[in-house]
């Protein structure tokens, strides 16, 4: 069922001015499951939205859902700090990333939304001298791996972002840091609703309020889930649920190298434009931008405990905020407007599953920690395509669940304690 | 920020604490007996459990001691603590 | 144009004798002692204040609390002191304040963004998702518009000046809000011997109660104002009772954890403000929660609903009655309810001239619709105001008579002049402190509230946040809820004759009709971030469903009132349209703070120095003193080298190598973590935590250790000394011992509860001088005299106890250099004599004091791994080609079984290896890249440098790295690409000097 859309644009915009504005279409339908679908996407985030658009743009499968048990984009996806970049140490990683990186690049074109991709610029800083190691590693990597990465002295940090605090009489000064000229933000609802417009032009039905509560299994192969919505047969099911995954695992005994944890984040009351970058910082905890609506835009860091509350403690946003002072005294007058927090998924070495299971027609897409919204392009479409032909893509297949057993990990946290 | 009973020194804030992971992870006694996919359950698989969660606590700046607690992990609720090696006292 | 003078001479609260100067928008102005900047601007007939953050339209005051979504201004204009966004009706005056309109170019009264306004029809909500996508590398541009139009306030530029604190405070019961509910609890709470904290987010208590003389609301006889005021005045006598103003509840956390910012200088004089603490953070565990945060009123959405003189009815009640200031000159009112007519009644009590009130019900018989009546009041009934006129401020309403079933106007259009028009929608509990903490609501379908349900925390909501809207049901109810929460019985306030006018008649639209199409029309709901009922509309027409979804699509509530005027509103027209119950579609989540935090007061006094602990070790004054450079390793400061004159790094380093080498060199080891291990199974334990085998190690002897995490890759190392039968003292290394410390604890009392071990950390305890080179041997017997340094009394890896002036200290005689070298222990607070004592007797070798980085340079050349630097994390023992420190013998130890996973047993992993390159002058840069093809794409990166210097004592660049199957491929050239060029090297064996070991003996 392919249900053509109006295009939108300022063209669009000024059509429709004429009747109020009364005359738009819905963005995409409302509706109830069908008895069978080709493949199932549990998951509507981000990721499980670019799932099923890739997988009906680019496999040619149109006869699929996404069930999301809440509402479309408000798990991690509207809950994240929007930080996007590639500049990652590890080969496979670089190599994933920086896939998604050059989707982003183009991809309000592909979907016709304006995700408002912004290539501000990302700033990794270093604050001792092993930082100084790591990240001058990367940035060879990077630059040997075709990622525009440079390595910036502690006079041209404070050139690009002159309110960093960059005296050498600090507790822990600027030695340098690395600049991905790339990497940016992107507005994180519009990525879920272009891609949920997107996909549903093509025909997927995506089906919130709708929990999963079950996964049928035939011996090896998957049937079908058991919904609040009754039961929906398929013979393919991708599981993109982040902190849920585990849940949603158990129903079919399995069990993943996962371990769901609060992380927060916050937002100043909006400003007019005071920093044009997004800078983090490893050693001093904190990573800040700014919002296209003024607010700063500050990640905090997980707790250590399980929890799926979507709250985190309050020392965490302390501890936070005080290394933003410690490298922006100027905003110690601004006001947190709001803090909140999500639920993530983290793998032992802070890298993603993107993988069959060895139950046929399971697949799981997880493990995206506190880094995920960056990958969402690319994961949907590595996903789709691992989904459609039974075997993961190229860049996805060091992201396996073997991975754990062989010891062939991907260790993202050596080279950065936490992978943002 | 929870309130936690330290089965050794009584209720005290959240932050003198740090957790420890899932609780009853017994490391096996002959690690070298084992297949490379069970010494990964050890090492890696975790039930992340979504309700009442097993789990270890240290009382970091405090007494030091590690001990266990009954979480619900869907409203961070604490059911009990107990000591190391004793049975959890919920099902 | 002169201003009129808006102030009335009857107000207990303002102190009229005292005069106070303020600037708005550069004008000076005055106000009294007791303002707000919004009732002294209001007074000073000035309602324009701002323009809104979409369309630029014209914004006046329209609360006169926290509430406030417009009359948000910039405060000073210091570039360290200056506020943005900060709300004019929770300003209180002071001398010196000076205050300015925020989004606005070139001012308030002219803004060019105004021309927005007349764009409206084109941006609806969510109109940027929709355009701005050509030609697409232009985003960047229309993107620093965007920008540069948002926002509102401006940041400072410097540093904050101010102090910020932070108080722990432990209660039996914390009651929130200081209104008639929360001081008849506090009182309650107190007189029981409960140690009761009473907080409120003004600066007197009282609540609305304070200012309400009105026939229609008594107790005992008296106006209810007088009843409290009685009650307040008794406070001040209560024990257990700790009375906090100016303290707003900021966040309530589970567990009854809550934060509270206290504002201590905010109101006073500008010159008064200096070197005191501005705000202080309050962390309050209470036992128990009274939330007794009372109730704001709704607006009215209808078309042109947000001019400036558009104010809620109550707040001008508040203007009039407690700040003596009127709202206008010809008001009228538009309600729902009955409030309004207090607010009439007030003014009309004042003087002011009310033209007429205009309320959506058929009726209302109640008793102070009667009062308001009996003073010659205009009501028209079932009327709605379908249109306002007025650009920078109200000067006409235009009225209608509702349909009956409320969804259209008809008949004839009145037009009715006025300068304010005041406006009531209802009252919203304000439940959010409530939800915060984990609390679930429920719907009261009777007057639209969402109320406190189930909670699992030890609280209850009294008074007017629990629904309790009338005078009589707030004391009823709240007086036996606090009985019941505390288990008390108190009997104050069992027996009070209160008069209490009731409201019966209830009538609620959420959206009000116009003579206008829907799409003409402007009804504002979010007043901050311009979100119309047409916004919601649309977004639901496009398939935004849930709450949430228009919440972020229309970005209402979103503003930085966090929909406190809005969210009902945008609620009640999402479920009328969608056909749905309100209390069936749920509430957005209020997320803290209640009301904007300042960064400052979360971080209190933790800035600056106070950032982080900074750990300097016994000998670091003189390490200042000869001029070190310092190198921070996790929180110590640690001396990195010692350039005398003018000499760089690099000379500094090389003169340091060379002296080390060649004489003798002296370094402060301090830092290194030390673990003190005793117990019977001591042996037993280092065996399981390390490679090797530990049991035959001789008591005074050292070894080396390895520690492993669980998944077989390094973790730490360091030398581990036996100083008696169950006795060992371990070092670490200086980043990693905490967590060592933490690793050991955490198997031991886990994993291996039955072993006899018991572990102290004493890091601190020791100061550690490590003397190096030739001449050490020397050096220390001049040191220690009595000392058998001979090897064959005191061999390399071996330890001896000893007494330096009487001081007990233990010498190891170890090496991280490769040289004859020694470490003497000693309690810290001898560390800097003996240090002094040390060089003093080298000083006729040239004892050279050398850093860290010389130590690296030193450590190298012997190829000598340091952990963290030369590992990430994925490195094996057998990776390091360190095989030999595996014990074949041992069943087990931690990470063990993890080396013989099947990626771990490959031979072809990346092992550490040294390197060479062709050109000696040539320092590779450490985290450079190798490679074995540079021409063919993509590059396959086999390994990196990780650690690399120029050695002064074999004349050459020298370095380690890690690279693919580099175990065998000893002599194989490889490349190190550069940005620039490439660096040719050769993979050698990693130990450059000294190969046989022949210095330690030297």
């Amino acid at each position: 069922m392919q249900i053509m859309k109006n295009k939108y644009s300022i063209f669009s915009l000024i059509k429709n001015a004429f009747s109020y504005h009364e005359n738009w279409q819905r963005a995409w339908r409302d509706p109830e499951p069908k008895k069978e679908y080709e493949a199932i996407i549990v998951g509507g985030g981000g990721h499980g939205l670019a799932t099923a658009f890739y997988l009906a743009k680019k496999h040619n499968m149109k006869n699929i859902a996404v069930v999301e048990k809440g509402w479309i984009g408000g798990g991690n996806t509207g809950r994240n700090t929007t930080i996007i970049r590639s500049n990652y140490l590890w080969d496979a990683s670089a190599g994933l990333y920086d896939h998604a990186l050059k989707i982003w690049e183009g991809l309000s074109q592909e979907l016709n939304y304006n995700v408002m991709f912004s290539q501000r610029g990302v700033m990794n800083l270093a604050h001792n001298l092993q930082d100084v190691r790591d990240l001058k590693r990367r940035t060879h990597a990077n630059r040997l791996n075709g990622i525009d990465a440079v390595w910036l002295n502690t006079e041209q940090v404070k050139k690009f972002c002159p309110i960093i605090n960059t005296s050498p009489d600090i507790r822990y000064p600027v030695l340098g840091g690395t600049l991905q000229r790339r990497a940016g933000t992107a507005r994180h609802d519009a990525v879920a609703w272009g891609y949920a417009r997107g996909a549903d032009e093509m025909g997927v039905d995506i089906i919130q309020n709708c929990e999963v509560k079950g996964i049928k299994r035939n011996g090896d192969s998957v049937e079908g889930i058991e919904t609040t919505k009754g039961f929906i047969k398929s013979n393919k099911i991708g599981v993109v649920a982040a902190g849920h995954s585990s849940v949603i695992a158990g129903m079919v005994d399995l069990r993943l190298p996962l371990e769901s944890k609060p992380l927060q984040a916050l937002v100043s009351e909006p400003v007019k434009p005071i920093i044009d970058t997004v800078v983090m910082s490893n050693a001093v905890h904190a990573y800040v931008s700014q919002s296209d609506k003024g607010e700063l835009v500050i990640g905090a860091g997980t707790d250590a405990y399980v929890s799926y509350t979507q709250r985190g403690s309050h020392d965490v946003v302390e501890g936070t905020l005080k290394a933003i002072l410690e490298l922006y005294p100027i905003f110690s007058r601004m006001k947190m407007l709001r803090q909140w927090g999500g639920i993530v998924d983290i793998c032992p070495d802070a890298s993603p599953i993107i993988s069959k299971t060895h139950i046929k027609g399971l697949y799981f897409n997880c493990g995206w920690g506190t880094g995920g919204f960056k990958a969402t392009p690319g994961s949907g479409d590595l996903f789709a395509h691992t989904i459609a032909n039974n075997e993961p893509h190229k860049l996805n297949a060091d992201f396996n669940i073997n991975r754990f057993v062989s010891g062939d990990l991907v260790d993202e946290h050596g080279a950065a304690a936490v992978a943002h | 920020m929870f309130l936690i009973n330290c089965p050794y020194c009584g209720e005290r804030d959240q932050s003198e604490f740090s957790a420890g992971g899932e609780a009853h992870i017994v490391r096996p006694k002959q690690p070298t007996e084992l297949s490379d996919d069970k010494w990964a359950e050890f090492l890696f698989m975790r039930k992340n459990i979504k309700g009442v969660q097993l789990e270890r606590w240290n009382h970091t700046h405090g007494c030091r001691k590690w001990f266990n607690m009954a979480r619900d992990t869907s409203n961070d609720k604490i059911h009990a603590v107990y000591k190391m090696g004793e049975k959890p006292p919920i099902k | 144009m002169m201003s009129k003078n808006l102030r009335i001479a009857n107000s207990n609260f303002i102190d009229q004798t005292s005069r106070i100067s303020f600037k708005f928008d550069g004008k000076i102005l005055y106000g009294f002692k007791g303002d707000t900047l919004a009732s002294a601007l209001i007074a000073n007939d000035i309602h324009l204040v701002g323009r809104s953050f979409k369309y630029h339209r014209p914004r006046g005051i329209m609360t006169c609390g926290s509430e406030e979504p417009n009359a948000i201004v910039q405060v000073g204009n210091d570039a360290s002191m200056t506020e943005p966004n900060t709300r004019a009706t929770e300003i209180e005056l002071y001398e010196g304040l000076e205050a300015s309109s925020q989004n606005c170019w070139p001012s308030v009264n002219f803004d060019i963004g105004s021309i927005n306004n007349f764009f409206s029809p084109l941006i609806p909500a969510a109109f940027y998702y929709k355009t701005f996508m050509w030609p697409a590398n232009f985003w960047k541009l229309y993107e620093y518009f965007i920008r540069k139009s948002a926002g509102l306030g401006k940041s400072p530029t410097q540093p904050d000046k101010d102090i910020y604190d932070h108080r722990y405070l432990h209660c039996d019961v914390l009651v929130i809000g200081g209104g008639i509910s929360g001081i008849i609890a506090a009182k309650t709470a107190a007189k029981n011997n409960l140690n009761t904290v009473l907080i409120d987010d003004k600066n007197n208590l009282g609540g609305t109660t304070l200012f309400q003389q009105n026939e229609c609301f008594k107790i005992n006889n008296s106006y209810s104002n007088e009843w409290l005021k009685k009650e307040i005045e008794t406070l001040d006598s209560i024990k257990n009772l700790t009375i906090k103003t100016r303290t707003t509840l900021a966040a309530y956390h589970s567990y009854n954890y809550l934060l509270a910012r206290e504002n201590l200088t905010d109101h006073l004089d500008l010159n008064e403000k200096k070197d005191k603490i501005r705000q202080r953070l309050w962390k309050i565990r209470a036992k128990k929660v009274i939330i007794a945060t009372g109730a704001m009123e709704r607006p009215l959405i209808f078309n042109n609903n947000d001019r400036p003189g558009i104010i809620l009815s109550s707040s001008i009640k508040k203007y009039i009655d407690y700040y003596g200031v009127k709202c206008g000159q010809k008001i009228s009112l538009f309600t729902n309810n009955d409030s309004a007519y207090e607010t009439a009644i007030s003014l009309s009590n004042s003087g002011v001239s009310i033209n007429s009130v205009i309320d959506i019900r058929d009726k209302s018989n109640s008793l102070i619709v009667k009062q308001a009546e009996k003073l010659g009041i205009k009501i028209h009934w079932k009327h709605t105001v379908v249109n306002t006129n007025g650009y920078k401020k109200i000067n006409s309403i235009e009225i209608m008579k509702l349909s009956d079933d409320g969804t259209a106007v008809v008949g004839k259009k009145i037009k009715d002049e006025c300068d304010c028009l005041g406006i009531s929608g209802g009252w919203t509990p304000r439940v959010h402190l409530f939800t915060q903490s984990g609390g679930k609501l429920k719907f009261r379908d009777v007057d639209n509230v969402f109320l406190p349900d189930k909670s699992e925390l030890d609280q209850i909501s009294i008074g007017s946040c629990n629904g309790d809207l009338e005078l009589d049901e707030v004391i009823k109810n709240s007086v036996n809820s606090i009985n019941k929460f505390l288990n008390v019985n108190n009997n104050d306030y069992k027996n009070l004759e209160i008069i209490s006018s009731k409201e019966i008649d209830k009538k609620n639209i959420w959206l009000l009709p116009s003579d206008k199409p829907f799409g003409k029309t402007k009804p504002f709901l979010d007043f901050q971030n311009d979100s119309t009922a047409n916004d919601i509309k649309l977004a639901l027409r496009e398939g935004f469903k849930s709450i949430e979804h228009v919440k972020r699509y229309t970005t209402t509530g979103m503003a930085t009132d966090q929909g406190k005027l809005s969210n009902m509103h945008a609620l009640g027209i999402v479920a009328e349209t969608a056909n749905l119950k309100m209390g069936e579609l749920g509430t957005t989540t209020f997320r803290p703070p209640y009301t904007p935090l300042t960064f400052g007061a979360i971080v209190g006094r933790n800035v600056g120095k106070f950032f982080d602990i900074t750990r300097r070790t016994p000998i670091h004054d003189w390490h200042v003193k000869c001029n070190a450079e310092f190198e921070n390793v996790g929180q110590w400061k640690r001396a990195w080298y010692y350039p005398i004159e003018n000499e760089s790094m690099h000379e500094a380093v090389q003169r340091e190598s060379k002296a080390a080498r060649d004489s003798a060199g002296i370094l402060d080891a301090s830092t290194l973590g030390k673990i003190d291990i005793q117990g019977s199974d001591a042996s037993e334990f280092l065996n399981r935590i390390y490679t090797n085998a530990w049991s035959k190690l001789e008591i005074g002897k050292c070894r080396y250790g390895l520690m492993l995490n669980e998944d077989g890759m390094v973790y730490d190392d360091g030398v581990t000394t036996r100083l008696g039968e169950n006795h060992y003292i371990m070092t670490t290394t200086t980043g990693g011992a905490a967590n060592v410390l933490g690793k050991l604890e955490d198997y031991l009392q886990t994993e291996w509860p039955e072993l006899d071990v018991y572990l102290t950390s004493v890091t601190d305890h020791y100061a550690t001088v490590s003397i190096c080179g030739p001449n050490s041997k020397k050096i220390l017997s001049k040191v220690i005299p009595d000392l058998n340094l001979s090897d064959k009394e005191f061999p390399h890896m071996s330890f001896k106890n000893a007494l330096i002036d009487n001081i007990k200290c233990r010498v190891m005689r170890i090496s991280f250099t490769g040289e004859h070298s020694y470490e003497i222990n000693i309690q810290s607070s001898y560390g800097k004599s003996l240090w002094e004592k040390c060089f003093e007797a080298g000083k006729e070798f040239d004892i050279t004091p050398y850093g860290t980085e010389t130590m690296h340079l030193l450590r190298a050349e012997k190829g000598f791994i340091i952990a963290g630097q030369d590992t990430d994390g994925t490195m094996t023992p057998v990776d390091l080609q360190m095989d030999w420190i595996i014990s074949k013998k041992k069943y087990d130890f931690i990470g063990k079984r993890s080396l013989y996973r099947s990626d771990t047993i490959r031979d072809d992993r990346k092992q550490l290896v040294g390197l060479l390159t062709d050109d000696p002058n040539e320092v590779l840069e450490e985290g450079a890249q190798i490679v074995l093809e540079t021409k063919k794409q993509p590059i396959v990166m086999l390994g990196h440098v990780t650690s690399s210097y120029f050695s002064p004592n074999l004349n050459k660049s020298i370095a380690l790295a890690v690279v693919k199957n580099g175990k065998k491929l000893k002599g194989q050239k490889m490349f190190v690409p550069m940005k620039n060029k490439t660096i040719n090297v050769t993979i050698t064996d990693t130990v450059f000097f000294d190969k046989e070991n022949k210095r330690l003996n030297a």
